[in-house]
């Protein structure tokens, strides 16, 4: 099996707004190694959504060419990228995305339900998952009963219960307080070393930054620059006893 | 990076009506109240027509009876003994505006309700599912609460015309009562309820499925 995972190459977006040509994305080429969790950070509108979208099977480019886990994207017709996105891809939004009608359980179970398998063992795996994110107790609760950490959870346990390659998560804890985003980072952080899983987290969080492998910076949607663990420079503080970066 | 064949990658299998079904369900039952205010314009319009189409059987029946008293008593209630009591164009109109605006109801709440749902569409799109799936949970919502809307509205409209008919008519409209062709109006108007549901249910499943999963990512200010 190949070390690269994700291989994205002089991947270009352009967007016409009326007569105004918007670059979302320049030129930018990529490598992600199977089982590193790549932290992509820039502030809003450098062009880490539109990554994602790309690595996700949710957009095409406009030029380039991006190829995840062996399956080059832009040839796939639209059921298999259906199968690649619920095989491959664990997507967490920003906003945790849940069914607003359903409760947790078929939150996760609707994807497990995706690859294939019974409702009846797709609630059986979905149970499993949220025992493993401890929401064991909250089965049937509703995204409305459950605190926006608990969501997030929900929403990480539904990325997980088909066990993808890779994990895609959108400025996941954008709308979590700081110590809820650092369980948040923590559970991620877990899924990589336990379960050997790429994450890739679209950020502008200066705390993932100690969870990565990787950390590339966008700026006006090209790679700025990018770095390694241990050739980032963290300045650590602490408020109220809190440590915070 | 060495690419797999095209041949070698899985396409993603449909889902079965029956989990479509099951998904639909769970969303209408949370969704009780806002439903309720849609079928209320189903509920209405079907009870109209139920209550038009069964007062005219009863009324024929009761004008070929021809019994004196029962005839002033038909003439009292407003009803045409000579032409045979049947339903006069106007009432048709009417009966065909209130469907109409039946079929606009249900097109426009189910409309509404994928504008609210784009990003749990493109969410669902992101965890696998296809078109068709969406296509199913969404024409099932729409007909199921046409549908839902259909019977209620039968059975009200029944009701309604069944006590009409006790109050101007006494016992006449017991001793001949035309069962078979109540029946008959029931049918009818299941059968009208039902296809106009249907038809009101593909405009909105085809404007879901065509979301994109991308809508998911979208944040809203």
């Amino acid at each position: 099996m190949s070390d690269t995972i994700i291989s994205a190459k002089d991947l270009c977006k352009v967007y016409h707004l009326g007569d105004e040509v918007v670059h979302a994305l320049r030129d930018v080429t990529l490598e992600v190694r199977r089982g590193e969790y790549l932290s992509i950070m820039g502030p809003s509108g450098s062009g880490k959504t539109t990554i994602f979208n790309m690595v996700g099977g949710l957009d095409v480019p406009s030029s380039g060419e991006v190829s995840v886990d062996g399956y080059r994207l832009a040839d796939l017709n639209p059921r298999q990228l259906a199968w690649f996105r619920c095989h491959k891809i664990g997507f967490i939004f920003q906003t945790f995305n849940l069914i607003p009608t359903m409760t947790a359980l078929d939150n996760v179970a609707i994807a497990r339900l995706f690859s294939g398998v019974s409702p009846r063992q797709a609630r059986r795996d979905a149970a499993r998952v949220l025992e493993q994110v401890e929401l064991g107790h909250r089965l049937d609760h509703v995204p409305g009963e459950l605190s926006g950490g608990q969501q997030q959870r929900v929403a990480i346990a539904r990325a997980l219960v088909n066990e993808p390659s890779i994990i895609l998560a959108d400025e996941p804890t954008g709308n979590l307080d700081l110590a809820l985003g650092e369980e948040i980072i923590n559970l991620l952080g877990g899924m990589k070393d336990r379960l050997g899983i790429t994450v890739i987290t679209a950020t502008h969080d200066m705390k993932m930054l100690s969870a990565s492998d990787t950390v590339v910076w966008l700026k006006d949607g090209a790679v700025d620059r990018s770095a390694r663990k241990g050739e980032v420079e963290i300045n650590v503080g602490t408020i109220d006893g809190e440590t915070v970066v | 990076m060495d690419t797999r064949p095209l041949h070698e990658i899985p396409e993603q299998t449909p889902l079965s009506w029956r989990i479509a079904f099951t998904v639909s369900w769970g969303a209408m039952r949370r969704r009780f109240l806002r439903l309720l205010i849609t079928m209320f314009g189903v509920i209405l319009a079907i009870a109209f027509l139920a209550y038009m189409l069964i007062t005219d059987h009863i009324t024929q029946t009761l004008v070929a009876v021809n019994d004196e008293r029962l005839n002033v008593l038909l003439q009292n209630a407003g009803a045409d003994i000579f032409s045979g009591g049947g339903t006069d164009d106007l009432m048709l109109l009417l009966i065909g505006l209130s469907l109409l605006t039946c079929l606009v109801g249900i097109v426009n709440s189910m409309l509404m309700s994928v504008a609210e749902r784009v990003k749990e569409i493109g969410t669902l799109k992101c965890l696998g599912a296809l078109d068709s799936f969406i296509v199913k949970t969404y024409f099932i919502e729409s007909a199921l609460q046409g549908i839902l809307g259909t019977l209620t509205g039968m059975l009200l409209g029944l009701l309604v015309a069944v006590t009409v008919s006790f109050v101007d008519y006494g016992g006449y409209a017991l001793r001949h009562f035309p069962v078979l062709g109540v029946l008959k109006s029931l049918g009818v108007t299941f059968a009208i309820g039902s296809l106009i549901s249907v038809f009101a249910a593909i405009a909105p499943a085809y404007m879901a499925a065509k979301k994109q999963p991308v809508e998911a990512m979208r944040i809203e200010e």
